[in-house]
Formats: structure tokens, C-alpha cells, sequence
């Protein structure tokens, strides 16, 4: 009744292709905009923004490239993290040996560099798939670690090797409050996302799918596999860059290169499971969720008096269990029950 | 549905629960009692909670009781700073932190200045924060791992007869390999220079379960000592491993975060003779016996198994309660006795510690613990500690005074690195005066 596009006719091709054709979804996304930078910002509590808030929206930006790596691309990744520690580094880097370096041009540099070591790490992928492309990326992940803590150049001979991010300054306006860190992600993943979904969209988008459908029928019908590939590797690890530069600029403030292990890189991998692989707004899902679900166990077991060991253990528990019940019944996650809520709202309140 | 309408309420009921009670101190206790580390941190924050259940057992600090709240953070750097940032305003506001974890201390770093919180960091963590005039709001008590490294140095000569007969030897530094590790770099290259050993670092790779190359090297080395500087399940192994090879487990020493029970029951009987810091004396102590009967008997000990009261990190444990109970003390002299202070005034009770050997006699604890004297430039108030060996059963002492290294190279380095950090940070440097 509510959801009904009858009436809405698109006389220009511009209006045909936008994102959000349904009206409806146009002011959904619009109302979602306004609460996320004006009700929010006015309402949450500090310890909202730096515990909850601010991780949420810096996972669901690390989802989003893994996502493009793994959901549209289809070459499985488990490296994430480690592209989020180069993204860290680097942009700690261009801070501190460039004088005046604005910080989002450190943010963007740091990205580049992530995509650079993106694409190197994503070179077995021409040769090899699947499961050995994933011990491929392992093998980044534990390779980038290990170099981050071995070089002294990249913490700047620092004696424990932890880094400490310098502050966030833009145009002279100090983002040092949680309000102000929180709306700088907000932006920030807001553009991104906003890029990423219109890339998937585009011959760009469709030529990683066509890759992760049928890589060989793909060939043959002309696209270029060593270039698709490769540009997916950039552009998920320019993503999973940006996400580790705010993860340590914007969330934790000091970090070490064991921040960026291997657990995180799970972590993300969970993270679009869950919310559905292939799907922009899957990475947002799975990243609240997994964000979300260890608050929310330690809340309500805290309530029910359990001790804090087995809320640590049952949360272990329900995410296996999780995973595997989303594998099985759903294997395209949260983001396909969303579509197949919208779906029926269509119909709502008719049956059929 | 009914799952989630029970998660939002017992959030709103875990919200609405902290109507301050009045004359209570609060402390959040970001413990781990899972994971790897699972056995230190039940065993630490078990002996600080039994500790606190006895102070409040015997009416309080002047009537004030001690109130805490467990969230744990399973020694993650982003868990850690969660459980800090969900805890810190809860219950009247936290009057100090103690995560026994060097992620979760340099992820709080920042926020407990800005929220005017002490943080304590018993034996790890940035050994610079004794410089109180850049870390007004840090504490690394007791000792640091510089202060802990030169006294290394200082334990193996003295061994020689003297720190000028280590010239000429060989020292081998295996390390986890990780941020801990490279920690004492610069104290153990700086004494190396100055005193003509050579010093072979070598690596482990986390978690350090497989150290066969590493031994291998040391054999072809032929170190006159190891200092095994490990973590977690990387301690055993170098005791497996070096029985393997022959290598006598009396020249290993490691530091105190490799000589618990925890390290050695598992490495069996290859533990025997070795040797490692601490900065408790084994043994039994009055104030643990009070802890036996007060608390455990009354049915709220904290561990399980009552066998590790007295082990290495339980009393670790109950020590950091005593420095917290006493700084609390110390600044309720000065801002009021009998009524709960703020994060702020418990600062300067820290920074204004003086528990010596006449005050940790009255506690029950005379000789646990090396005297504590801090200032504001000196935030740890010792830098001594005691070297302790595994007789096969338990640990014993084994250098019966109090051992500090070189105080006044370790002072050099650490003010070179606060005015680093001071500079990246635009702090200057002066002491709070409060």
C-alpha cells in the first residue's frame, strides 16, 4: 500500500537509471541522511559515538572493499586487514614527513598505497583461484604484519613499534571531539559508499561480475581479465586503506601493527557474510551486526548475572552459529532478507 | 522479536542501574578471562578483586567502600577501549584503570587525560609515562620494562662479580616478536655498548609455538645468557626447546611476564633452575592470609581453585589493589577523608604515593612489594625488583635485597623519549599541581 511505485514514471534516462528509482526509497535514504548528521549528532552519547558509532561505520567502509573484492569480483580475499594496516601506516607516514600535508590527502595517499600493495598481492590471482587465491592473501596478511613490525622506518624507529596518529585538523577546524570524528567518518564513508555503488553499477561493476560468474566466458567475450581483476584488487584495498587510516585515526588513536591481525581480517569476512555478499548495503548490515552483537550479548548476559568468561565464549558460539545458519538457509544474508522485505512490503497488504 | 526487545531492555536497565550510591569508589576492571592469556588475567584481576573484597570487609578506605564492575576485553586493543569507554562514566565516574594489556594502554592513552582518569600500568607499557610532567595521567608502577632491563643487566653482572666482567660476553635477546619484544632495545644497546657484550637479538614470531631454529641458533652462539623476553605459550616452549638442546635453563632469564606458574607447570620438568624477574617476593604474606580467611572463607574469593592464592600473578593482583587503596587513601588525607574523590584528586594520590616498609608492615605485606615513593617526575616510585627460580615446584627468591639497574641511563632514555612524544604532541611539559 505504502510501497506501490504506480504513478511514478521516469520521462528522462537520467531519472530511469538512479539509484533509488522508488520515491519512497528516495525519502527513506533522505530521512536516514538527516538522522545520521543532524539527529545524531544533537542526541548520542560520547560513549555511542567512540564505542559504537564510529567502529560501525569504519568496519562497514573495510566490508564494503572486501566486498567489491569478494562479492562482485568473486576472488576471495582474507588480507583484508593487512590492507587496512598499510592504509594506517602510510597515511601516519605522510603526515609526519611532509610538512603541511593535508590530512585527507594523507587519508587518500595512505588508500593509494594500499592499492598498490593491492595490486602486487593480487597478482597470483591471474594464475590461480578459489580456496589457493585465499592462502594467497593469507599470505599477504601475515607478509605485511610482518614487515610493518620488522622495518623500524615504517613507526619511525619508535622502540615498541606502536604509532601514535596525530591530530585530525582540517582547515583549522581540530576534529578531537567524538561528535566531530564521528561526522568526519559519517562523510567520508557516505561519499565512499555513494562511489561505490555507482561503480558496481557501471561497465566497471558488471565486468567484475561477469568475472565472478564465469571468469573464462568472460575472457571470450572480451574483457580483460589481468586489467579486471587487478583494478578490483585496487579498488578493494584503496577502501580497506581509507578504513584502517580512520580506524586509527579516527577510532583508536594509537595502534601497533598486531592491531591489524589476522582476527580483524575474519572479522571482515564475517562481516559480509552475514550481510550478504555482493551487495553494497550488505557490508553496512554485516558491519552493525558484528559490531552490534558482542555489546548487546555482554548487556543482556550482564543482566542475567552470567559471568563475563562466558559471555566472551557464548558470543563465539552464536557467531559460528550464526554463520552457519546464514550459510545454509540464507547464503546471501541480511542484505536478501532486506530485498525480500521490500519485495513483499510491495505487495503488503495483498498477498500476492 | 522477543531477543531483541530483551537486549534493549537490559540495555536500558544497564543504563538506568547506576544511580550512584553514595560512599563508593568505583573502579572498572577490564580483565581478560579468556583467550591465551586467560590464566594471568583471571589470576591478576583475581587477586585485585580479593584484595578489594578484604579492604571493604574491613569497613573501606575511612568508610568509603570500593565498588567495581568486569567487562572483559579479551586482550583486543578495540574491546579494551569499548569496555573503557561503556565503564567510565558509570557508577559516579571511574577513579582509575588498570588493563594489564600494553594494546588496550596505548588505545586509553589519550582519552584517560582528556577524562581525567589515572591509569595504572603495573610492569608493562610505554616506559616513558614515568615522566609525570608529559603522562600526568599515567602510571607505570614499581617498575617499567626499561627500569626492568637494566636491572637484567645489572642481575647478570653482579652473577660475574661485577657489571665491568660482562665484557666480552655474549648476551642472547629472544624476544617476542611484536611491539613487548623490541620494548628494551634501546636500554639493552645502549648497556651493551657501554659494558662491551655482545648482544644477538632474536625473534619469535607470535604466538612463538614452534622455536626450534631460534635454539638452534643459540647452541651455534654459545651464549654465556638467554633473557627470554615471551609471552603467553612462546615461555614454555623456549623451556621445551632449550632442554632439547642442551641448553641449561640456569643462564635463561626471563622477563616477569615469562616466570608465572602458568609458564613453568607447563614446561614440566625442563623448567627447573630457571630464572626470572619479579617484582614480588614469593612467598606467604600476612595480608594473603587475611585474604584466605576474610574473604575466601566467607565464600567470595574471586578464584576458583584456592591453591593459586600466593601465585606469581595473583599477587600481582593483590598488589596493584594495595597501590590503588593506598593512593585513594593518600588522596583522601588531602581532600577529605571518608568521602569518594574524583578521578583527578586520586591523580595526585598517586602522584603523591609513599607506601615504605613501615606502612606495607601494617598491611601485611612487608617485603611483598619493593617501597613505592612516587613524585611527579617520577611516576613509577621504585625501578627495583627480585629475581626469582623455579626449584621444580615453586618459585623462590633468590637475590634476598631489592635489585635496580641503571637508574640513570634508564632516566636519560626515557626523558629523550617523553620530550619526543611531548613534541609530536605539542605538550608542555609541567607537573599538575593539585
Amino acid at each position: 500500500m505504502f510501497y506501490r511505485e504506480a504513478g511514478q514514471f521516469k520521462p528522462t534516462y537520467a531519472a530511469d537509471s538512479q539509484i533509488f528509482p522508488i520515491r519512497q526509497d528516495r525519502i527513506g535514504i533522505i530521512l536516514l541522511l538527516a538522522i545520521a548528521f543532524i539527529v545524531i549528532p544533537g542526541m548520542a552519547s560520547n560513549y555511542m559515538f567512540s564505542a559504537i558509532l564510529i567502529p560501525f561505520l569504519i568496519f562497514s567502509l573495510a566490508a564494503l572493499g572486501l566486498n567489491i573484492l569478494t562479492g562482485y569480483a568473486g576472488q576471495l580475499s582474507l588480507g583484508s586487514a593487512a590492507f587496512m594496516a598499510v592504509g594506517a601506516f602510510a597515511s601516519y607516514n605522510f603526515m609526519l614527513r611532509v610538512d603541511g600535508m593535508p590530512i585527507l590527502v594523507a587519508f587518500i595517499l595512505g588508500g593509494l598505497c594500499a592499492a598498490a600493495v593491492g595490486v602486487l598481492f593480487g597478482l597470483p590471482s591471474l594464475r590461480i583461484r578459489g580456496f589457493y587465491l585465499a592462502a594467497s592473501t593469507l599470505a599477504t596478511q601475515f607478509f605485511v604484519v610482518w614487515a610493518l613490525t620488522k622495518i623500524g622506518w615504517f613507526t619511525n624507529y619508535s622502540s615498541s613499534g606502536v604509532i601514535t596518529a596525530q591530530r585530525i585538523n582540517i582547515l583549522g577546524y581540530d576534529f578531537n571531539t567524538p561528535a566531530s570524528k564521528y561526522l568526519l567518518v559519517l562523510t567520508i564513508v557516505c561519499v565512499m559508499a555513494l562511489l561505490a555503488k555507482n561503480m558496481v553499477r557501471s561497465n566497471v561493476g558488471r565486468s567484475w561480475m561477469a568475472v565472478r560468474d564465469m571468469d573464462v566466458a568472460a575472457e571470450v567475450i572480451g574483457f580483460r581479465l589481468m586489467r579486471t581483476k587487478l583494478l578490483a584488487f585496487a579498488v578493494s584495498s584503496f577502501y580497506c586503506g581509507v578504513a584502517g587510516a580512520l580506524y586509527a585515526y579516527a577510532y583508536l588513536g594509537t595502534v601497533e601493527p598486531e592491531a591489524y591481525s589476522l582476527d580483524l581480517s575474519f572479522r571482515i569476512l564475517f562481516m559480509i557474510i552475514i550481510g550478504g555478499v555482493g551487495t553494497i548495503i550488505g557490508s553496512f548490515f554485516g558491519a552493525g551486526f558484528i559490531v552490534l552483537l558482542p555489546i548487546g550479548l555482554s548487556l543482556l548476559a550482564h543482566n542475567f548475572g552470567l559471568p563475563n568468561s562466558v559471555t566472551s565464549n557464548l558470543e563465539l558460539m552464536v557467531f559460528g552459529a550464526l554463520i552457519i545458519f546464514f550459510l545454509i538457509v540464507e547464503p546471501h544474508g541480511l542484505a536478501r532478507l532486506w530485498q525480500i522485505a521490500k519485495e513483499k512490503l510491495r505487495l503488503w497488504p495483498f498477498p500476492h | 522479536m522477543k531477543l531483541l526487545k530483551n537486549m534493549l531492555l537490559g540495555a536500558v536497565m544497564a543504563g538506568t542501574v547506576s544511580a550512584a550510591v553514595a560512599q563508593q569508589q568505583f573502579i572498572p576492571i577490564l580483565s581478560y578471562r579468556v583467550g591465551p592469556y586467560a590464566s594471568g588475567g583471571s589470576g591478576f584481576f583475581g587477586g585485585a578483586i580479593d584484595y578489594m573484597n578484604l579492604v571493604n570487609a574491613n569497613g573501606g578506605i575511612n568508610g568509603v567502600k570500593l565498588a567495581w564492575e568486569e567487562c572483559e576485553t579479551e586482550y583486543n586493543a578495540s574491546r579494551g577501549v569499548e569496555c573503557y569507554e561503556r565503564l567510565k562514566s558509570r557508577h559516579g565516574g571511574a577513579s582509575l584503570v588498570e588493563p594489564l594489556a600494553t594494546g588496550i594502554a596505548y588505545g586509553i592513552l589519550d582519552r584517560v587525560a582528556v577524562d581525567k582518569i589515572p591509569m595504572t600500568t603495573l610492569g608493562y607499557g610505554r616506559s616513558d609515562a614515568a615522566n609525570g610532567k608529559v603522562f600526568p595521567y599515567v602510571f607505570p608502577l614499581i617498575t617499567s620494562y626499561w627500569n626492568q632491563a637494566a636491572a637484567m643487566i645489572a642481575y647478570l653482572g653482579s652473577k660475574e662479580g661485577g657489571v665491568a666482567n660482562l665484557k666480552g660476553k655474549k648476551i642472547v635477546h629472544l624476544y617476542h616478536d611484536s611491539a613487548f619484544g623490541k620494548e628494551p632495545f634501546p636500554v639493552f644497546d645502549a648497556l651493551a655498548q657501554r659494558h662491551g657484550f655482545e648482544l644477538i637479538k632474536i625473534p619469535v614470531a607470535h604466538p612463538g609455538n614452534e622455536q626450534q631454529s631460534q635454539w638452534l641458533q643459540i647452541r651455534q652462539a654459545r651464549p654465556d645468557y638467554v633473557i627470554l623476553w615471551g609471552w603467553g605459550v612462546m615461555n614454555a616452549v623456549a623451556l621445551t626447546t632449550a632442554q632439547r638442546n642442551g641448553f641449561p635453563r640456569e643462564k635463561i632469564l626471563g622477563v616477569w611476564w615469562a616466570g608465572s606458574e602458568e609458564d613453568t607447570i607447563a614446561a614440566g620438568p625442563a623448567a627447573k633452575g630457571y630464572t626470572a624477574m619479579t617484582f614480588n617476593t614469593p612467598g606467604n604474606y600476612p595480608v594473603l592470609d587475611q585474604i584466605r580467611k576474610q574473604v575466601y572463607d566467607a565464600g567470595r574469593g574471586n578464584l576458583n581453585d584456592r591453591n593459586r592464592i600466593g601465585s606469581v600473578y595473583h599477587m600481582r593482583g593483590v598488589t596493584a589493589a594495595i597501590l590503588w587503596t593506598e593512593a585513594i587513601r593518600t588522596a583522601q588525607e588531602k581532600f577529605g577523608k571518608g568521602k569518594p574523590l574524583t578521578g583527578e584528586q586520586i591523580r595526585w594520590g598517586f602522584e603523591n604515593l609513599n607506601v615504605n616498609e613501615a606502612r606495607q608492615k601494617e598491611l601485611g605485606a612487608l617485603g611483598m612489594f619493593p617501597p613505592v615513593r612516587t613524585s611527579c617526575d617520577d611516576h613509577e616510585g621504585s625501578g627495583a625488583v627480585k629475581v626469582q627460580q623455579w626449584d621444580g615446584d615453586k618459585w623462590v627468591a633468590i637475590t634476598p635485597m631489592w635489585v635496580t639497574g641503571d637508574k640513570a641511563l634508564t632516566r636519560k632514555l626515557l626523558e629523550e623519549s617523553s620530550a619526543k612524544y611531548a613534541q609530536e604532541k605539542n605538550i608542555t611539559p609541567a607537573c599538575l599541581n593539585q
